[in-house]
């Protein structure tokens, strides 16, 4: 349902991807792993179109992604897709609960609806008690679980998360992987997670490894789950060197 | 780990015979290995023998006649002098892992194969740990951590070894 064919990107001077393909599957638990640099936040951008690649294509559903203007890519994105981005990417001037909010007005939720859903995903990711404070109020731990909170309150069809667990102690972690993971499975919603914690891999079925942009390991289901592929492929990755 | 003091400890709840001490320690410590009964009943000799329990009666419950063991008051001495103690942080690196390494670049070849395959092993144990975690009892769930924190620092110490390894090749023998 999703997939990207040899893109290549590059900042400047630096290659951050060059040539990665992955395919994933509708439902599947994904974990992009790899050394810092590699590339894993690059691609994850590009499969959820916020970014596009130079060469390679980007697809979702069957369609194109990367060739859409800015507006239907925009409307897509709001429409199927949660981004959580490894810096949180709050709006700072909003609250916590008001960061939740927007997204599901802008989706046509009605106002009260919206309001609810965003409490009540605020409380299952223990962070209902900052709903009125402003991003610069808040932890790193926290901004990263209302980031979780608002990706996971339109109910997305893909759900994008960079580094979610980043800034968080073990138990908060599993808590914020297990509503990940958990929101998931229960609307078959497909979960790419960017990480370098192998505890927070564990939780995917499979892991795609990245180095110096491209996939070494992992590219499809096939190649990548823990009892497909050979052992030899499926661990080359996520191993910096 | 020391089984005298954990059968200690499961008998300082209540008297118990050797097949509850054996189902007990297998129920509470899940993840441990399962104790053979031999185990058990040479455990209990012992912890006779230096006065830590005591033979109290015999229970009959439908099945075989079965000895019932007590704690003694020294038991009990022993048992918090135990539980007072740390254990020591591990003084040797007494891994395989670490053995396999050494003893491939010894044997002139490279651990680099053997360090992808381990990780992928660790990796697919973490897996079906972690899917475990989500339905277990509180001492399962406790059992889970352990290995999780374990084997995930086996796997940090797999990518270091891996990322060493140009450097390590021949000179792990200098
Ligand atoms: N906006 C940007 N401008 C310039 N260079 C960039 C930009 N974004 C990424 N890069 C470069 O592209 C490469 C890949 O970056 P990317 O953020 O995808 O890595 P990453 O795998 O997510 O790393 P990390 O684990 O540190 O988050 C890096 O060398 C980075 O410096
Ligand atoms: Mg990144």
């Amino acid at each position: 349902m999703l997939e990207a064919r040899t893109l290549r990107k590059s900042f400047g001077r630096t290659t951050a991807l060059d040539g990665a393909s992955v395919e994933i599957g509708e439902g599947e638990v994904v974990a992009v792993t790899g050394p810092s640099g590699s590339g894993k936040s690059t691609l994850l951008h590009c499969l959820a179109g916020i970014i596009r690649p130079e060469a390679g294509e980007v697809l979702f559903a069957g369609r194109r992604l990367d060739t859409l203007d800015e507006d239907a890519r925009t409307r897509l994105r709001r429409e199927n897709f949660g981004v959580v981005f490894q810096f949180g990417e709050l709006v700072p001037e909003l609250t916590a609960e008001e960061n939740v909010v927007l997204p599901l007005l802008f989706g046509g939720r009605g106002r009260r609806e919206s309001l609810q859903a965003a409490r009540s995903w605020l409380e299952r990711l223990d962070v209902a008690d900052c709903a009125g404070q402003r991003p610069a109020e808040l932890s790193g731990g926290q901004l990263q679980r209302v980031a979780v909170a608002r990706a996971l309150a339109a109910e997305p069809r893909v759900i994008f998360a960079d580094e979610p667990t980043g800034a968080l102690d073990s138990l908060a972690g599993e808590r914020v992987m297990g509503e990940l993971v958990g929101a998931a499975r229960e609307s078959r919603a497909t979960l790419v997670v960017v990480t370098h914690d192998n505890r927070v891999a564990a939780y995917a079925d499979r892991e795609i490894a990245l180095r110096d942009g491209r996939v070494v390991a992992g590219a499809t289901a096939a190649t990548g789950g823990t009892a497909a592929g050979t052992p030899g492929e499926a661990a080359a990755g996520g191993v910096s060197r | 780990m020391s089984i005298g003091h954990v059968l200690l400890g499961l008998l300082s709840e209540r008297p118990k015979h050797g097949y509850e001490l054996k189902k007990e320690h297998d129920q509470r410590l899940p993840g441990a290995k399962p104790l053979a009964y031999g185990q058990v009943y040479a455990t209990l000799q012992r912890l006779e023998r230096d006065g830590f329990t005591e033979v109290t009666g015999t229970a009959q419950e439908g099945g075989p006649e079965r000895t019932v063991h007590a704690i003694t008051e020294a038991g009990r001495t022993e048992l918090d002098r135990w539980l007072a103690e740390i254990e020591a942080p591990a003084p040797y690196v007494a891994s395989p892992l670490f053995a396999r390494v050494v003893v491939a670049t010894l044997a002139g070849g490279t651990a680099e194969e053997y360090l992808l395959r381990q990780r992928a092993a660790h990796l697919t144990r973490m897996r079906e740990l972690t899917a475990r975690k989500a339905s277990g009892s509180p001492a399962q769930v406790l059992a889970a951590d352990y290995a999780l924190q374990h084997l995930d620092a086996d796997l940090r110490w797999i990518e270091t070894a891996l990322e060493r390894h140009t450097v390590l090749k021949g000179e792990t023998d200098a």
